[in-house]
């Protein structure tokens, strides 16, 4: 049984398609974050879980449970909102009570997961404040509070972090997950923000023009990523894609760098399909944090490029080179010293590469 | 040397931006005084004719000081001099209004408070072109739809009523009251109507328990505006009523121009200002929040 069970699901707003076809699943407990940047359709699939807006095709279950044309309230979930949506006429206390009034649960019982609630939050000393005397932090725990006083099956964030400073925001990140590992209730949580869906998604859905790219942990989301989307996506900076040929010579498998003759040795990679490599027009994905500066492995490829620019951002130093003409970016400790406009010996760790189709953009 | 000659020059100057300073406050005070003199001198003029005889009023000048406290003419104006036919006097009238106004006030309101709700939190296709159409009805002059009103009234049988005075007003109003409050609920977010729905709260819960309360500001912008509007009159008034079903304002008209004596400017003076007072109260009452509701949309937090 999963909790949640998303099929062939459609929508569109007037004559734009703002989701096509989306399938997926959601095992009980898990974290899925869906990232994307903004416009390609997460939000509304959020809203769509949560019954705040309707379906052109397909359908949704939760717990196997058709729910497509039931009632939001009735879909046994919660929902945490950017804005947190607090009701301004109302206090702590009677925000967060205010679904199970409706719900016309019995007073002890909405007493009881009021103190409960209030307790596990931290907000039992607030409960009589109205939300403009709450600062941001509180009032989005208050959000929270509201959403678990309900014991929902699912709980839906839709981007919660996004309106705090950024202090707060890595502070409530880590309160989000020490949750979440306590009470492990199944989440949806939307973001446009990678570091919080690695941090917090036990699964990540990778979305972009209303179609989910890739679905998978953040580990693989990171080091295999299924397009040079996902590739471009995730990652600060973002994953190096150099273009060029593939070239099969007596055995030996070489990604050859357009306009050069500069070539790297492909060896070990795990290809989805080995037949059709030679001649293929690819491109070569490496990320930054994986060109290092000392040989670390006997496998790392040995090249000489020139610097060209470096940024300086504290704890480390983002340079760029120069590769036949294209630009490959570099992260290394801001303690080592490079010199602009020279060569600089590098090493590329090639076990953390990756190949992608250049016509269909997907990995190979 | 030149240290001191440069701080003594930098003394003049702060001397001079002193004077200059001192200058324009005076300045500023004596033209607030002044529009301030222009606005009051009708009402001063108002006041102290009313509080005088007609004796007084034919031998002193516009803005010579009354006698006394000669409260006369406000009895007459509110109460009549107790002769029977030709004798008008406000006091029906009055109630009238007030029987009109209220209703009038709170249909209109409510029925705004609830088209805003819908055309901002719960969009429908189309929803832009009913509200193009609504803002069109601010537009119409009165004059246009006098005919078309006076069948209808007539159709309905309420004619010549206070109840078909109420009817229009509230009608007349919904353009307005409908715009303000739209534009007061754009600024509300979406998402409080999200989190009330998943919370279980239906159309109208959300309207009477979220929306509502934090609608004040906006309440007394649109019930300053439609009192105001209603009350002052004139036209739908004397079209849509007479004789005992008139309200103040046409009342008023009848007594000041249809008296054949000897124009009585005390009488005049005192029922104009009594068929002013209603609207000042209001303003009085709500202003601070009138200014507060306009300069304020958004509900933060």
């Amino acid at each position: 049984m999963k909790t949640l069970k998303i099929e062939e699901l459609s929508k569109n707003f007037g004559s734009t398609e703002v989701l096509k076809k989306i399938n997926l699943e959601i095992d009980e407990g898990n974290f899925l974050v869906l990232l994307g940047p903004s416009g390609c359709g997460k939000s509304t699939l959020l809203n769509i879980i949560a019954g705040l807006e309707t379906i052109n095709e397909g359908n949704v279950f939760i717990d196997d449970y058709n729910v497509s044309k039931v009632e939001p309230k009735d879909r046994n979930i919660a929902m945490v909102f950017q804005s947190y949506a607090l009701y301004p006429s109302m206090n702590v206390k009677e925000n967060m009570i205010f679904g199970l009034k409706q719900a016309k649960t019995s007073k002890e019982k909405i007493q009881e997961q009021l103190e409960k609630v209030s307790k596990f939050l931290q907000v039992d000393q607030l409960l009589e404040r109205k939300p403009s005397q709450l600062s941001g932090g509180q009032r989005q725990r208050v959000a929270i509070g509201r959403a678990l006083v309900r014991e929902p099956r699912i709980f839906l964030f839709d981007e919660p972090l996004s309106n705090l400073d950024a202090k707060l925001r890595v502070e409530m990140r880590r309160e989000i997950k020490k949750l979440h590992q306590q009470l492990k209730t199944t989440v949806v949580y939307v973001t446009h923000d990678q570091t919080e869906a690695m941090s917090l998604g036990t699964n990540i859905a990778i979305m972009n023009h209303g179609v989910i790219q890739q679905n998978d942990t953040p580990e693989k989301i990171y080091n295999k990523p299924s397009n040079t989307f996902v590739a471009d996506f995730i990652g600060s900076p973002s994953m190096n894609l150099i273009k060029g040929i593939l070239k099969e010579n007596s055995g030996d498998l070489l990604f050859t760098v357009s306009g050069s003759n500069l070539e790297i040795p492909i060896k070990d990679y795990d290809f989805k399909d080995k037949s059709n490599l030679n001649n293929k027009e690819v491109f070569f994905g490496i990320r930054p944090e994986h060109i290092f500066f000392k040989k670390f492995n006997e496998s790392d490829f040995e090249i000489n490029l020139r610097a060209d620019l470096s940024e300086y951002i504290g704890h480390e130093q983002i340079m760029t080179f120069d590769f036949a003409n294209q630009e490959v970016l570099a992260k290394f400790p801001s303690t080592i010293k490079i010199d602009l406009g020279k060569e600089t010996k590098l090493y590329f760790d090639l076990t953390q590469a990756s190949l992608f189709d250049a016509q269909t953009e997907e990995r190979i | 040397m030149q240290d001191s000659l440069k701080s003594s020059s930098y003394q003049q100057l702060e001397q001079k931006s002193k004077y200059t300073n001192m200058f324009l406050r005076w300045f500023l005070y004596f033209i607030l005084i002044l529009f301030a003199s222009y606005f009051i001198f009708p009402l001063y003029v108002m006041v102290v004719t009313s509080l005088k005889t007609m004796e007084e009023i034919r031998q002193g000048t516009l803005l010579s000081w009354p006698s006394g406290l000669n409260l006369e003419s406000w009895a007459v104006a509110w109460g009549g001099r107790g002769y029977g036919a030709g004798d008008t006097f406000l006091r029906p009238y009055f109630w009238n209004s007030i029987k009109m106004v209220v209703p009038a006030v709170f249909f209109s309101t409510f029925i705004g408070a609830m088209t805003g709700y819908v055309l901002t939190k719960w969009r429908f296709k189309g929803d832009q072109w009913v509200f193009l159409f609504l803002l069109f009805g601010c537009f119409i002059p009165f004059q246009a739809i006098l005919l078309p009103m006076a069948r209808t009234l007539g159709v309905l049988g309420i004619s010549n009523s206070v109840i078909g005075l109420v009817l229009v007003h509230t009608v007349y109003g919904i353009p307005f009251t409908t715009l303000f409050f739209r534009n007061y609920y754009i600024s509300v977010p979406t998402e409080l109507v999200k989190a009330a729905r998943i919370d279980g709260a239906g159309f109208f819960k959300i309207f009477f328990k979220i929306l509502l309360p934090i609608s004040a500001p906006i309440i007394v912008v649109t019930v300053i505006w439609q009192f105001t509007q209603i009350w002052n009159d004139f036209l739908f008034g004397s079209t849509f009523s007479f004789g005992e079903a008139a309200p103040i304002q046409v009342a008023l008209n009848n007594m000041v121009l249809s008296s054949t004596s000897v124009k009585e400017y005390n009488v005049d003076m005192a029922s104009a200002i009594i068929a002013g007072i209603p609207t000042l109260i209001v303003y009085v009452l709500a202003g601070k929040y009138f200014i507060r509701g306009l300069t304020s949309g958004a509900v933060k937090g």
